[in-house]
């Protein structure tokens, strides 16, 4: 055996490191159990966490308002919103283009839905210009097929604007049609070019190719494309020299006239449409839901809105979200203390009884397990409504008049009962599995030492107890905070939870990042509480068993 | 290190002489008390028994001999179903027992977990409105007294078996009870520290004087630390009596069983001369021995011989000499357990001291063996 002083590294007998020796030793072990707990832990991420997280994270994404309209996003940066009026014509030209392809692909609803959240009125304001934007710029259509008639054929327009290649792979798929047309392809020169016509023409082209199933060389191009077309021949009058043959004839044609082209303001059609496109209000909110990710939701769900000159709590009448949170707070905590001055004495009494007794009343302590949740809170809603058994017996033996039975139900009250009798057992049991471990010599030794029954209780079991109280109470407050079924059939108006809310965001009103901002503040205010318990209480003071 | 010790020796002795001074200690009476739990059996059979001021009693038994539930009955933990307790002449039945004023240490401490040591020890001062400072200096003289004076401010979780021990022997102190009971207080010990407990329990009883109650199923502890011993069976006192009297004298063949080890003879009572009688075996072996519990010839009786009083060097003057074969040796160290055949029973056991002497026995051997008429008790026969 070698003799080892403290400063040297432990080796084995072969002249390992001991360490590594160790690790290498375990190693098979720790895999072994976490193979063991690997079909769990990967249920679990899939179905649980990883949707959990893809829900939350809806609370901060915003992408739908660049992804419809993100020509107008761009031109939008340059708008001042404090200058308090509408932006320029740029922004509406581009909101053209955005809105014709938005329209087509039937998006301009839900972008409308969503804004609708920030300013109500929105989504009405793109619903009706929905119906009318395929109009806009139809006076340049008009004024260039009167100058050309080529303009009013698709075909003029797929061979200005297609590449070489796939106009020759066309012609042969158009002379032995097998599969699906070639995909269209701008070609370079035109979108240098005509850029805002390639943009959109090929938007269009796409949009029949795929939606639509039909070849660009056959279909009329948007009314929108007109417009492109005439704003780009102004901004770039030579662009006929990108072309050849007929093609550069008919832009140069074109370009030509087009100065002297009768000439119509979006913004006009736009407001023409709809009032609200010449609000600057409107496009400020527009403007703020721009980016691709928000705190819109979160600051709502705060009832504080996000204006431009910053964050500020909403209209006193507007605000719901934080009194809701308190009060699930509060009927929470209110719960959570009912049921530990009711369970306490239970547990007491199971934990002192003699086994056989015990194991009886256990049982009618889970006995509401055993019965459906609904079961169970539709029972309290025959037995707390105004005619309902309570308020009958009540008024039989004559404690209360018939004109003024309680109201028990579909208010505060009754959450807080049905609530305590459901979530019950969730505070004796921990309780119990507490006190029956805290032996009965502790109190006798109490009363030995000349402690009556009161101070022995109060000095020495009850402290014991502690822990089980603790477990017993986070375990009812955790769950309270969440409930949903209960407060919804008992509660009324004034006994729901934010978990109500949330639930009519996502079935209801489908406004999913609202509902998500509110599950993750729901979240963090419970991780805070229990971060708060494990100051004051301690976790390691809990026992469940 | 010795002088620590001498000035702790001196401390106790001033103690000692402070308490001796007021001469504190309570005297219990137990009159006919019977105890049922389920109303068919009794547990304790009709127990008197007359505890003296300061004196070390111990109610040793097998365990469900009642001897527990006893103490209980005189903590006020469990009812008695009849009959009636007195301390100092004052019946308790009726007296709730945080109102007795009796010190009780548990089988397992029953040290509050939630509360310090110095705490634990406050506790029933507190509860008995003892000013703060008073409080604090008689904590501390407890504290000292089991030597941890530095332990206040830890948990009971903090500190051995031991320690723990002595905090609860010093809570049950504190508040200076007349009475103290202690039940199986040494179960959960190994048996050095077990040993060294005795001692200090039986010292601090002495030096305080109270009147201490104490329960066990260990013999040894009995024998140690009481003033006397009731040997409990079936929930009746089968015998009261001082240590060495318990050992020398056995009243009946259980005490002389449950107390030490024992040879047991079975026989028939053949002549009764005075306080000696003469007893055939079943081998037809006739043996002298002291009548303790046989009444007439013919009785059948168990005979209770201590193996160490059992002498290979036997001379004409002892009583009975028999002769035996040797079995098995164990070699013990300080003795040497002899198992033999005498009498046709192999169980005999002889323990011979270890003297380093030459002669040896050897396993197969037929030797003779002797003893005394006095240490042979004719005793009542084992059913």
């Amino acid at each position: 055996m070698s003799d080892t002083t403290s400063d040297q590294v432990l080796t084995t007998q072969d002249g390992k490191p001991l360490k590594a020796a160790l690790a290498r030793a375990l190693r098979r072990e720790k895999l072994r159990s976490f193979l063991l707990i690997a079909p769990l832990l990967i249920f679990v991420l899939i179905t649980f966490v990883a949707p959990i997280i893809d829900m939350l994270f809806r609370s901060v994404e915003n992408e739908i308002v660049s992804e419809t309209l993100p020509r107008t996003v761009v031109v939008l940066e340059e708008w001042d919103e404090a200058s308090g009026q509408a932006p320029g014509e740029d922004v509406y030209n581009a909101l053209l283009y955005d809105l014709i392809i938005a329209v087509e692909n039937k998006r301009h609803t839900q972008l409308g839905t969503r804004l609708n959240y920030e300013q109500t009125g929105l989504s009405s304001m793109f619903r009706r210009t929905g119906r009318r934007v395929d109009d806009f710029g139809e006076v340049y259509a008009d004024q260039l097929i009167d100058l050309n008639a080529a303009w009013k054929e698709p075909v003029t327009w797929a061979t200005m604007l297609a590449t070489p290649e796939w106009i020759s792979a066309q012609e042969t798929w158009a002379a032995n049609p097998s599969g699906p047309e070639p995909a269209f392809v701008v070609s370079e020169a035109a979108r240098n070019a005509l850029p805002t016509t390639a943009d959109l023409y090929g938007a269009f082209a796409r949009f029949i190719q795929t939606e639509d199933s039909d070849s660009p060389m056959e279909e009329d191009p948007w009314v929108p494309v007109y417009k492109a077309l005439y704003q780009d021949l102004i901004a770039n009058p030579d662009a006929a020299s990108a072309f050849s043959g007929e093609t550069a004839t008919l832009v140069g044609q074109a370009a030509a006239a087009a100065p002297n082209f009768e000439t119509v303001s979006i913004k006009e059609l736009f407001i023409d449409a709809d009032d609200d496109w010449g609000s600057a209000e409107n496009w400020a909110v527009i403007k703020t839901f721009a980016p691709k990710f928000t705190s819109g939701y979160f600051l709502s769900a705060a009832d504080a809105q996000l204006t431009p000159t910053g964050v500020e709590l909403k209209p006193e009448d507007e605000r719901i979200y934080l009194y809701l949170f308190y009060r699930t707070l509060l009927l929470s905590i209110m719960i959570t203390v009912s049921c530990l001055l009711l369970g306490y004495p239970i547990a007491f009494l199971l934990a002192a009884l003699p086994l056989r007794y015990s194991n009886l009343l256990l049982i009618l302590v889970l006995l509401p397990f055993w019965t459906s949740l609904l079961v169970r809170t539709s029972a309290w809603k025959v037995l707390l409504q105004q005619q309902g058994v309570i308020n009958d017996f009540l008024v039989w033996i004559g404690i209360i008049a018939d004109a003024n039975r309680l109201v028990m139900i579909n208010n505060q009250t009754g959450t807080i009962i049905a609530m305590t009798h459901i979530l019950l057992p969730f505070m004796i049991l921990p309780l119990y599995s507490v006190m029956k471990t805290i032996s009965p010599s502790y109190v006798r030794a109490a009363k030995s030492l000349g402690a009556n029954d009161w101070t022995a209780f109060w000095r020495v079991y009850f402290p014991q107890s502690i822990p089980g109280i603790g477990a017993g109470a986070i375990l009812v407050f955790i769950l309270s905070i969440g409930y949903y079924i209960t407060p919804e059939l008992v509660g009324g108006t004034s006994g729901i939870f934010i978990s109500n809310r949330i639930a009519f965001h996502i079935s209801s009103s489908l406004n999913w990042g609202l509902a998500a901002a509110l599950g993750t503040l729901l979240l963090v205010a419970v991780l805070l509480l229990f971060m708060v318990y494990d100051r004051i209480v301690g976790i390691d003071n809990v026992k469940l068993g | 290190m010795r002088s620590e010790i001498a000035e702790a020796d001196k401390n106790k002795q001033t103690r000692l002489g402070d308490k001796m001074a007021n001469n504190r200690g309570a005297a219990v009476k137990y009159d006919s008390v019977q105890k049922s739990y389920d109303g068919e059996s009794l547990v304790v059979k009709n127990l008197n028994l007359d505890i003296p001021p300061g004196e070390f009693l111990t109610m040793l038994g097998p365990s469900g001999s009642g001897k527990t539930t006893c103490l209980m009955m005189l903590a006020g933990f469990e009812p008695a179903t009849h009959g009636e307790i007195y301390l100092n002449d004052r019946p308790i039945n009726n007296v709730p027992p945080h109102k007795r004023g009796i010190g009780m240490v548990f089988q397992n401490y029953a040290l509050f977990p939630h509360m310090t040591v110095a705490e634990n020890l406050a506790f029933p001062l507190q509860v008995r409105k003892v000013s703060k400072a008073e409080q604090e200096e008689k904590v501390q003289r407890a504290l000292d007294m089991v030597e941890l004076g530095s332990f206040g401010n830890r948990r009971p979780a903090q500190l051995s078996g031991g320690q723990q021990q002595r905090v609860a022997v010093a809570r049950a102190l504190v508040f200076d009870p007349e009475l103290v009971l202690m039940d199986e207080p040494l179960g959960a010990l190994d048996k050095q520290l077990r040993e060294q407990m005795q001692y200090e329990i039986k010292h601090i009883h002495e030096n305080l004087g109270v009147t201490v109650v104490y329960v066990t199923h260990d013999q040894t502890e009995a024998l140690t630390m009481s003033d006397r011993v009731a040997v409990f069976n079936d929930g009746v006192i089968q015998q009261l009596s001082t240590p060495d009297d318990l050992y020398e004298d056995p009243q009946n063949s259980f005490v002389a069983q449950f107390i030490g080890e024992n040879n047991k003879l079975s026989g028939k009572v053949i002549e009764i001369q005075g306080e000696e009688c003469r007893v055939e075996l079943g081998d037809g072996t006739q043996l002298k021995a002291d009548r303790v519990n046989v009444s007439s010839v013919g009785d059948k009786t168990t005979l209770s011989l201590r193996p160490e009083r059992v002498e290979f060097d036997t001379h004409d003057s002892m009583d009975n000499i028999v002769n035996g074969r040797i079995e098995e040796l164990i070699y013990l160290g300080d003795h040497i357990r002899v198992r033999m055949n005498v009498a046709g029973n192999d169980e005999f056991i002889v323990k011979v001291r270890n003297r380093g002497e030459k002669r040896k026995l050897h396993v197969g051997e037929t030797v003779p063996v002797g003893w005394a008429l006095n240490d042979c008790k004719a005793l009542d026969a084992v059913v």
